[in-house]
């Protein structure tokens, strides 16, 4: 239990420094990409330095159309439905309508800066920006979660089918591959932090958990589509499955632990009463618990694919003093890149892993059952 | 802040995508994932369990056999020691019973002969006897063929007689 402990906070402290870190990043960018609005698009010279910034934020943040690349003034991209319901209708078009964000649709725009940046809204009486009241638009985002929840329920399934067609045989092909990782959830993770008799009942949602996020992680490396959409390094995904980690526990917690949080076991009374100070700070537990795994995932997803991209971009900056400076960085650009890349192969396994780990410890606090008291 | 402000639509579709996968693989793709593998590794362990209990049976078979097979050989040696000494029984009480009946035979044997001869002793005195009176009986008729001798003979006789 102590070293589990210990192995938390170690945790903790990593995601905090790169929640930190990467707080220092993003203003650097959001200034960067401020200068693009300011610039005009003439200025060549002017033009390419901050269309880095912007082209990493645009890589890391959300999008109502899939781009792949462009050729000169030519985009080539995937449009998705823009799902909208503002004063009182349903609004559904392609995004291809928005030009890239360059137009207009019905008085709606992407908006280039400001609090709802990136996101579509329209100007009201006042001249104001106001986002729709409703924008459940299949995003680029969410549309990457689709062909991952997709890819995930058919892998899965096809590998059910074979444990359920070669019954007692030994494993083959996709469904070899995959059991070691079900038994490391199941043994490593499920049965050691819930224990022996409560663990199968969350055995479901953890492996659930562990596969859509290591996959989801996974095919945000690959640099082409389906890949390189940023899923687990966005906060509304980190979030909800946060969330659904959070009620599980809630619902699933015992009279011992509510005890635990309500009358802490150990402390001095004083701390419990007159003014209920260890209440107060475990209640909050209950709340940053959920918080910090939303956090961790994002912060850590996130900084890898701003990282990747930096160095990436380091090529065109150093591009602008000349081709051979961009020839002679790109190889220790590219250098990194790869090192970066199988870094990220690890931090994908690694923080699907921690994610997992944390929400069957929690599960195993709430369901603990006291046996030396 | 783009960056750490979720959208509404996303935070509903990811909920709606993230419950159906959970939905789909929970119903569909764990149990099926998770009793396979708790089977085969039952059947694993009932593999190694029932390889190991027929190792043992074996151990403890070949240690019956060896049991079997000594006992077996004692016994065989006691019933061998208890044929021999039935045997030597046997041939003795023979000898003695063959024994035995040689001098019953041979002491009837003697017997038979004794009466035999006794009999013989017998009939020869009869015939001694008969032939005796024959020839006692010829030699009377040819002494009392004339009437003075035979009157004398009876005088005699008869004074024998008084006598007496």
């Amino acid at each position: 239990m102590l070293a589990m402990a210990r192995k938390t906070i170690v945790n903790q402290v990593i995601t905090l420094f790169l929640f930190f870190s990467f707080f220092c990043v993003v203003p650097l960018n959001l200034v960067a990409g401020n200068h693009t609005s300011s610039s005009t698009d003439k200025d060549h010279g002017k033009k390419e330095e901050p269309n880095i910034g912007k082209m990493i934020m645009e890589h890391v943040t959300d999008s109502y159309e899939w781009h792949f690349f462009s050729v000169g003034e030519h985009h080539v991209s995937l449009s998705l439905p823009v799902i909208l319901y503002d004063q009182g209708h349903w609004m559904v078009f392609s995004s291809s309508r928005l030009e890239h964000g360059q137009a207009s649709y019905k008085g709606y725009y992407v908006a280039d800066g400001g609090p709802n940046i990136g996101k579509l809204v329209r100007k009201d009486a006042d001249g104001k920006e106001v986002p729709p009241q409703l924008d459940i638009s299949i995003t680029k985002t969410v549309f990457a979660i689709f062909l991952d929840a997709l890819l995930v329920i058919i892998i899965f399934l096809s590998i059910a089918k074979s444990y359920r067609k070669r019954k007692g045989q030994a494993p083959k092909g996709l469904q070899s591959f995959m059991e070691p990782l079900v038994l490391f959830i199941r043994d490593d993770v499920a049965k050691d932090s819930i224990g022996e008799e409560k663990y199968e009942r969350y055995l479901p949602y953890l492996m659930t958990l562990f596969f859509f996020i290591l996959f989801s992680n996974l095919v945000g490396i690959f640099p082409f589509f389906p890949g390189g959409a940023n899923v687990t390094g966005n906060i509304a995904v980190t979030g909800i499955m946060a969330l659904f980690t959070f009620v599980i526990t809630t619902v699933s917690g015992n009279k011992h632990y509510w005890k635990d949080i309500f009358n802490t076991p150990g402390v001095p009374w004083w701390l419990k009463f007159p003014i209920p100070l260890m209440p107060f700070v475990e209640v909050m537990g209950i709340f940053t618990k959920p918080f910090v795994l939303m956090v961790r995932l994002f912060a850590n997803m996130v900084s890898g694919h701003i990282v990747l991209a930096g160095f990436i971009s380091l090529i065109f900056i150093f591009g602008k003093f000349g081709v051979g400076m961009a020839y002679g960085v790109s190889v220790f650009s590219i250098a990194f890149a790869i090192f970066l890349d199988l870094l990220e192969v690890l931090i994908a396994f690694i923080q699907a892993y921690v994610f997992v780990l944390l929400s069957a410890l929690y599960f195993g606090m709430a369901t603990e059952v006291p046996n030396h008291h | 802040m783009q960056l750490i402000n979720p959208g509404i639509g996303l935070v509903f579709w990811m909920t709606v995508a993230f419950s159906i996968v959970l939905f789909i693989l929970g119903k569909f793709a764990w149990p099926a994932i998770l009793k396979g593998l708790k089977e085969r590794e039952q059947s694993i362990q009932e593999a190694l369990d029932s390889a190991k209990e027929a190792q043992e049976q074996m151990k403890r078979l070949k240690m019956d056999n060896d049991k079997l097979l000594r006992e077996a050989m004692e016994e065989r040696d006691v019933i061998l020691a208890e044929a021999r000494k039935i045997k030597d029984k046997i041939i003795g009480e023979a000898k003695e019973k063959a024994g035995k009946e040689a001098s019953a035979i041979v002491e009837s044997a003697k017997e038979k002969i004794n009466s035999e001869k006794l009999a013989a002793l017998r009939e020869i005195k009869s015939t001694v006897a008969e032939y005796s009176i024959e020839i006692a009986e010829k030699i009377l008729r040819e002494e009392l063929k004339d009437r003075g001798r035979q009157k004398k003979y009876i005088e005699t006789l008869l004074e024998e007689t008084n006598l007496n």
